[in-house]
């Protein structure tokens, strides 16, 4: 039987993308049962299960292209923390249902761009996953922004929740278009997508979106980076401790 | 000699497979089951996170296992993306009897209780991925909808 060889840059372009949706989704689930309200309950919920059904495909591509051996349950559940290559931004608290919402919102108004692009991939799986991904994850930011509007233009506790959960989630969205020199070289051969050439774009949604709801953009900040080389915050490792429990503690269990 | 495998009766065993959510609908009515060869069944699945989407690979080996077709092949494929373009017409009339507003254009949905227009949106997210929450103005039932996707 002829090995296959490792494409290591398909596989680490291929974790960044899973690892985005895997630690988001792992974080809406954590809302089950504590939303303020059931609608909001099954919205949140529904939109964690497209981002982990984002996060299988992605990481057993990406099993696949390390030709190692692991799957997508591998990768997911028999990691640790430095091996994680998701942005910063997606590993950050819940806070309040504001702060979500503000994370959401910043996350899911990039990550559709990013698929708009990806679609157009060079790598068949990498294209077909973004296709498919891009209308759920247009509802998302659809979604997100609504609620941003409804708070931002709501009440004056509600705008103030608001406002700081934009503020707390704002220092992570440089990072969303840094170009290191991986994603760079992914972007030559094609696989990847170059985040930089939607920038604008992006600052246009957010800005009008923004103008909506009547609030004012946050402040720049020192922009934190480091997530896509595996430096992550503390938040992260309690991240996995929940997620990864089951799995480690009884590795043949099935259900 | 090996029997020669007739496609269409292979779509008539799965048009009898139901789906596990929503189950006056096959899954060919759907739109999920998206080729049909002699040695090979194509699903899509409909939403990416979808938990149905294992329990339907199931069911539909089942089916064909039950019909003889032990050795006829199931494979997934992600291209081109299911859309609810797909669904064929009796699978949304069924929905609306059902009680499911199908997908559609239009602003507003019909309400499968009493057929009025004058209905509103909820919640953009019901029981499942696919569907949003109603709920009708003119006789106050909550219905789910299936989302335009």
């Amino acid at each position: 039987m002829a090995t296959v060889a490792t494409d290591s840059l398909l596989f680490e372009t291929l974790l960044r993308l899973g690892d985005d949706s895997l630690i988001l989704g792992q974080r809406l689930g954590e809302w089950c049962g504590h939303a303020p309200s059931v609608e909001v309950d099954l919205s949140l919920a529904n939109m964690g299960l497209d981002l982990i059904g984002q996060a299988t495909l992605f990481l057993n591509a990406a099993g696949a292209a390390e030709a190692q051996g692991r799957d997508g349950d591998a990768l997911a559940f028999h990691r640790d923390v430095l091996d994680f290559r998701n942005c910063w931004l997606v590993e950050q608290p819940n806070g309040d249902f504001a702060q979500t919402m503000a994370r959401q919102f910043l996350f899911s108004t990039w990550q559709e761009m990013l698929f708009g692009h990806l679609e157009g991939s060079a790598d068949e799986t990498v294209a077909a996953i973004a296709a498919k991904a891009v209308k759920e994850v247009r509802y998302h930011a659809e979604l997100s922004a609504e609620w941003v509007i409804r708070l931002g233009d709501g009440t004056e506790e509600s705008r103030r929740r608001m406002e700081e959960g934009l503020d707390w989630n704002w220092r992570f969205v440089p990072e969303l278009f840094e170009m290191d020199a991986l994603a760079t070289e992914a972007a030559a051969r094609g696989i990847g997508a170059d985040v930089g050439l939607f920038r604008e774009d992006y600052d246009r949604r957010i800005r009008a979106v923004l103008a909506e709801a009547s609030l004012d953009a946050p402040k720049d900040q020192r922009p934190i980076l480091g997530g896509r080389r595996g430096h992550h915050s503390e938040h992260l490792g309690h991240v996995l401790a929940v997620m990864q429990f089951l799995p480690r503690t009884y590795p043949d269990a099935v259900w | 000699m090996m029997a020669v495998i007739d496609r269409e009766a292979l779509w008539q065993v799965l048009d009898g497979v139901p789906d596990p959510e929503i189950p006056v609908v096959s899954v060919v009515e759907l739109g999920i089951v998206r080729d049909v060869r002699e040695d090979r069944v194509t699903l899509t699945p409909t939403y990416t996170g979808c938990p149905a989407t294992q329990v339907i690979e199931r069911d539909v080996r089942a089916a064909l296992d039950a019909a003889g077709y032990r050795d006829v092949a199931i494979e997934t494929v992600l291209s081109p993306p299911w859309s609810t373009d797909w669904i064929s017409a009796s699978g949304k009339a069924k929905l609306h009897a059902y009680g499911i507003a199908p997908p559609s254009d239009a602003r507003t949905a019909t309400c499968p209780q009493c057929g009025a227009t004058d209905t509103e949106e909820v919640s953009r997210f019901g029981s499942t991925p696919c569907k949003a929450q109603w709920r009708c103005r003119a006789c106050l039932e909550p219905f789910d909808r299936f989302k335009c996707h």
